[in-house]
């Protein structure tokens, strides 16, 4: 028995993880920053920034920055997060799965249609903050554009961070929910069980490949 | 003033302190008595000691052609044509209009950085303003403007600090001709309405005073001779009020986006109570290593290929 068929199997390698955790750290402070200035309630987070002038001057440039990484990490993963035919049936049962019932639905490969919608929401809304943010950009945008514009780009940003924080925060409770799930973007790796039971099309693929 | 007397604040969710009553002001600006000199506009900058910079004559008399962070009023200048051929001259002191409503103080999202007087002066606070320009986005009559200096807005304070002590601005003070005065909104309102019959009585059938109701009215009030015409006036909004969009932005959406992300969390916290964790079972582990024998002995597993690339 080749001993290669009990080790876990790489979910994503080391330019994948660090991708994916600068777009996250960069998320967290461009989220933070923002929504201080959403709702007087959390007005106090522009401390974290340096006070308020500064979370004004940082967060946009936070923001860009976090897309350019975002671009990346989009590129690299857009190919395996193309709808397919059996995603419409998963999505279908989706009590099945929020139940922890995975067995009834059907075998997915690398990723479930849930992350595939994820993945596209993400990019919708990312797509969406960068334009209005730039409307928005006082310092050097903003004189481009007319008022109704960024009044719309205004009201448009903020709907879309808030669409893509809810996202985000379904995001990690999936990984928190589904355990074994995190390992795969610290160390790379996920356990044989946990492949096989969540992406048993993906299982398989790995495992030919490994032959 | 005293911090008794702000009675709205921006990006504040309580009351702000609203005992004390004092009698609501207003400028009332006399459009058919202006003559354009413009001795406002100089004692305007000289009362709050700002120097702004000496630009070029565009061929009007507008100058500055618009306000600035250190022109906090000019006057706009309009030639109108009446139906009968006549050529006026429609000359209008343009700067912050103080709304009962104030739209910058309801996009500001710096608490205190914007605050509403309780005699209705709306005044930015610039050690607490952070130079977002959302002012800009929310004022219905587009004048805060943001310093190129410092990145604070600033416009038109009403001489908040001279009539916190019983001077009338300093616009008022100056003006030689009497256009501008200025007192209690009712005291205004009686002015403007003896100055409307006088108008009517001219021939001037559509005077009137403009006061507009979709920001609740506002502190700086115009006799206007074409008061059903005010965008004659250098534009000046027929029926302003906050946009929606900016209502929706820094109103309903505020509370109900917080609301749904916190309903997010929490829906993931009672589920992971009540339906628990996705974990591998035993079960999962002992078919992997079923099927690890499998393809350790001969057949490749019958798994079928993944449908991604
Ligand atoms: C993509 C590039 C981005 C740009 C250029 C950008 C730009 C801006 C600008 C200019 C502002 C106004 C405040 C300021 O001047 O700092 C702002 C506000 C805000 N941003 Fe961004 N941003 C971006 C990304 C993001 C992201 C990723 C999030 C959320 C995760 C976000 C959430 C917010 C929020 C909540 C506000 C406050 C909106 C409000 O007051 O309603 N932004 N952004
Ligand atoms: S620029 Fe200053 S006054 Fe204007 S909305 Fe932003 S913080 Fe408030």
């Amino acid at each position: 028995m080749n001993s290669n068929q009990n080790q876990d199997l790489q979910r994503y390698n080391a330019n994948e993880r660090s991708n994916h955790w600068a777009v996250a750290l960069l998320f967290v402070m461009a989220a933070l920053s923002g929504l201080a200035l959403f709702h007087p309630a959390l007005f106090w987070m522009t401390n974290l920034f340096g006070g308020g002038p500064w979370t004004r001057i940082l967060h946009p440039f936070i923001g860009v920055a976090m897309m350019l990484f975002f671009l990346g990490l989009a590129f690299r993963f857009a190919g395996r997060n193309r709808f397919k035919a059996h995603d419409r049936q998963w999505l279908s049962q989706w009590r099945d799965m929020i139940s922890n019932r995975e067995e009834n639905l059907p075998r997915i490969g690398k990723y479930n249609a849930g992350q595939k919608l994820l993945f596209w929401v993400l990019v919708v809304s990312m797509l969406a903050l960068l334009f209005s943010g730039i409307v928005i950009w006082r310092e050097y945008f903003s004189g481009f554009f007319g008022i109704g514009v960024i009044r719309f780009a205004s009201l448009l940003h903020a709907v879309a961070a808030f669409v893509l924080i809810s996202s985000i925060i379904v995001h990690i409770y999936a990984a928190i929910w589904v355990k074994g799930s995190v390992g795969a973007m610290t160390s790379g790796k996920v356990s044989r069980a946990w492949a096989r039971k969540h992406h048993a099309l993906w299982y398989d693929e790995v495992r030919k490949n490994q032959r | 003033m005293a911090t008794q007397d702000i009675i709205a604040r921006s990006a504040t969710t309580t009351p702000s302190p609203s005992v004390r009553q004092t009698d609501e002001v207003a400028k009332l600006i006399d459009t058919t008595v202006c003559i354009g000199c413009k001795a406002c506009q100089v004692a305007c900058s000289e009362w709050n000691d700002l120097r702004d910079e000496v630009g070029d004559n565009v061929g009007v008399y507008d100058n500055p052609t618009d306000l600035t962070a250190d022109s906090w009023t000019v006057m706009r200048f309009d030639e109108h044509e009446t139906s009968e051929g006549d050529l006026e001259w429609l000359i209008r002191k343009d700067g912050c209009m103080h709304c009962e409503d104030p739209g910058c103080l309801k996009a500001c999202p710096s608490p205190g950085a914007i605050v509403k007087y309780d005699n209705g002066i709306v005044d930015f606070d610039q050690d607490k303003c952070i130079g977002c320009g959302y002012c800009i986005t929310g004022c219905p009559f587009d004048v805060p403007r943001i310093s190129q200096k410092d990145n604070k807005a600033y416009k038109c304070t009403l001489c908040s600090d001279r009539v916190s002590v019983g001077l009338e601005p300093a616009c008022v003070k100056t003006c030689p001709t009497g256009a501008i005065v200025f007192g209690t909104k009712d005291d205004m309102k009686e002015h403007a309405n003896w100055r409307i019959q006088d108008l009517k009585g001219r021939g001037y059938e559509n005077a009137g005073l403009y006061d507009p109701p979709g920001v609740g009215g506002t502190h700086v009030m115009y006799v206007l001779h074409h008061a059903d015409k005010p965008q004659l006036y250098s534009d000046l909004p027929r029926d302003p009020a906050i946009s929606p969009l900016v209502g929706a932005w820094k109103g309903v959406a505020k509370p109900l986006a917080m609301l749904a992300m916190a309903a997010t969390a929490a829906a993931g916290f009672f589920h992971y109570i009540r339906i628990g964790p996705n974990r591998v079972s035993k079960e999962d582990e002992a078919a992997v290593e079923q099927d690890s024998a499998q393809a350790g002995s001969n057949s490749p597993e019958a798994g079928g290929k993944s449908d991604e690339q």
